[in-house]
């Protein structure tokens, strides 16, 4: 990043970064500076934000039932030890 | 990367367990069974998805998470709370698979990331998006994105538009997959993330940018393609 101001190209590749709270002071300024003046780029924000909602709705691939039967199954039989 | 690197210190004496823990933990070792399947069922996919980063198949990572459990249930009497029950779990877990994954002569993938399965430095954005240089504006979007939270919320959650974001998930790299899974589909923390992985800070947040890139991607050709 130069000392001016960042492009929309920069700022992209800072998105993660922001959300995860690690900018400085500094260039976390310069990121809210320029999304607040840069609608482009304020709905690139806006996209990755609902990119991140829409994961939360995925259902990630679960243990097969016989598996958890038998998992079951096996506490079972350790208590009873 | 091969030795396990604790990345929040739990011997600190400002580490705490999660509130409920030592329940959760004493209902165990009681034989409490609805506490045992709730837990295998709130970790279970988790634990299969990083199991499959270091074994062959689906069925093995199965077979991988099995014995984690197998080994939860016969360690929990000697688990003194020092760490997370989680980061417990995970360790157990990812020891499993790694082991297994060795034997299967598969080469750990994290071996080679520097931010995530060898795409290298691949922009989050396509460049033609942006106008090129020596243009007065180079570097700025050519056409804004459009944007998405002002959609219809049923489009937005339809099983369509869900069913886009889980091919896209499916098609990254192992890595960045279950990156974005922990994170995004299991809401984990980056400290969670980072533990159960072991990825340094940076590391992880390049990877997770990747895989959310990916996937914004695939929605936009998705969501923007079929208005016009």
């Amino acid at each position: 990043m130069s000392d001016g101001d960042l492009t929309c190209e920069e700022l992209v590749e800072l998105v993660t970064k922001y959300l995860e709270g690690g900018l400085t002071d500094a260039e976390r300024e310069r990121f809210e500076e320029h999304v607040a003046v840069c609608a482009g780029c304020s709905a690139y924000l806006d996209q990755i934000r609902t990119t991140i909602a829409l994961a939360g709705r995925v259902t990630a691939d679960d243990l097969m039932e016989e598996t958890k039967a038998e998992l079951l199954a096996a506490f079972r039989d350790w208590k009873r030890e | 990367m091969g030795t396990y690197r604790l990345l929040v210190d739990p011997t600190a004496a400002t580490y705490a367990p999660p509130p409920g823990q030592a329940e959760i933990v004493e209902a165990l070792r009681l034989g409490d069974e609805r506490v045992f399947a709730a837990l295998v069922d709130e970790y279970g996919p988790a634990m299969l998805r990083v199991a499959r980063m270091y074994v062959s198949s689906r069925a093995v990572a199965e077979e991988v998470v099995q014995e984690a459990w197998l080994g939860v249930i016969g360690g929990i009497g000697r688990f003194e709370g020092r760490a997370s029950l989680k980061t417990w779990i995970f360790r157990i877990v990812s020891n499993i698979a790694k082991t297994r994954g060795e034997r299967e002569g598969r080469s750990i993938p994290f071996s080679s990331i520097s931010g995530g399965d060898g795409d290298g430095g691949e922009p989050a954005v396509e460049p033609d998006r942006f106008l090129g240089a020596g243009h007065r504006s180079a570097g700025h979007w050519t056409s804004a994105p459009s944007r998405w939270s002002e959609l219809p919320e049923e489009r937005l959650v339809a099983g369509e538009t869900l069913g886009i974001v889980e091919g896209a998930i499916a098609a990254l790299p192992e890595v960045q997959r279950t990156v974005i899974t922990l994170r995004d589909v299991e809401g984990w923390s980056s400290d969670e993330v980072r533990n159960a992985l072991d990825l340094s800070e940076t590391n992880q947040r390049v990877i997770l940018h990747r895989a959310r890139a990916k996937v914004r991607r695939a929605l936009e050709t998705y969501l923007d393609g079929e208005r016009t």
